[in-house]
């Protein structure tokens, strides 16, 4: 189980503000300090902190998978209960299935498919539906909006 | 704009993360041989043109005590459904908000919005603000909680020459 950690207002201050962008300057730290009002070792030091005690996943540049030289894609299907256990590992045994969730719906199996280009999402879910028998609906993003998730300070 | 061979080291000397020194980028330049400025400007081009989509952090939800999450999906009118987005996606609580095709009949839900909350009654809560804001855009609406992950493996770049 995983407890909550306490967070100070100097931390969630950080965490808010770090989730807006970050700036491309040689001492990007030091700006964003200023702007905090704290100076550069604390933001430096709360920032490991946080990262080691996994507070945040990630800090760093997010690259579009695209430009990766990837595709990505949601996907969902409709498996009964009594067969829902087999179907999750035929699924799962795809390398290109990168998650999978149980949803509470008829659409009760949500995955996200990750292959190299966009013609392999096509063909992984037509494997994936000629071995479970089922109907792979794909859900690709045609917008993202993206602010962020916010801490109350 | 397509990345040459040195993007491509850029990015993957930087898809893990930035350190967390003074001068990380002239960090990376070490690493990579470049000059600062040189990985500055890889990066800032990046950036403009969308391949970087941004540069921050990920916080770890369930860290921060939002251990219940709920997909909330949406019948969005068409004309509307892009402003409406980037108003929800704009919500503290809304981490990830994208349009999606509909697949009628199963599937009427064209907006998808992942709202966090400390427990399903405050994810239910929220989720009425959004209701409130899509007002009589909206035809339909559901809320899809997850019950198990039966899968869960980190996205990685494939080695390949640049």
């Amino acid at each position: 189980m995983i407890v909550a950690v306490e967070l100070d207002q100097t931390d969630r201050a950080i965490l808010n503000r770090l989730q807006d962008g970050f700036p491309l300057s040689p001492a990007p730290f030091a700006e964003v300090a200023d702007e905090l009002g704290i100076v550069e070792t604390t933001l430096l030091s709360r920032l490991s902190a946080l990262k080691e005690s996994r507070i945040i996943t990630r800090f760093g540049p997010f690259y579009d998978a695209a430009a990766l030289g990837g595709a990505f894609c949601l996907c969902a299907m409709e498996v009964a209960p009594e067969e829902f256990y087999a179907i999750a590992e035929q699924v799962n045994a795809h390398p290109e299935v990168a998650h999978n969730y149980e949803r509470q719906h008829r659409l009760n199996m949500w995955f996200v498919l990750a292959t190299e280009t966009g013609a392999e999402i096509e063909t992984v879910a037509q494997e994936l539906e000629q071995e479970t028998g089922h109907k792979v609906y794909l859900f690709p993003k045609e917008e993202e909006f993206f602010i962020g998730f916010r801490v109350a300070v | 704009m397509s990345i040459d061979a040195t993007d491509r080291r850029i990015i993957e000397a930087t898809q893990k993360g930035l350190p967390i020194v003074p001068n990380p980028y002239a960090e990376i330049a070490n690493s990579l041989g470049m000059s600062e400025l040189d990985v500055l400007a890889r990066m800032k081009a990046m950036q403009d043109s969308g391949i970087i989509r941004r540069i921050a952090i990920a916080p770890n939800h369930y860290a921060l005590g939002m251990t219940a999450n709920g997909m909330t999906v949406w019948d969005v009118e068409d004309r509307v459904a892009s402003k409406l987005g980037h108003q929800i996606g704009a919500l503290e609580f809304v981490s990830h908000c994208y349009l999606r095709p509909r697949a009628r009949p199963m599937w009427p839900y064209n907006l998808f919005a992942m709202v966090h909350g400390t427990n399903r009654d405050e994810v239910e809560e929220k989720r009425q603000q959004i209701v409130a804001l899509l007002g009589d855009h909206c035809q339909g609406a559901e809320t899809l909680y997850s019950s198990r992950i039966l899968k869960k493996t980190g996205l990685r770049l494939r080695d390949k020459k640049g």
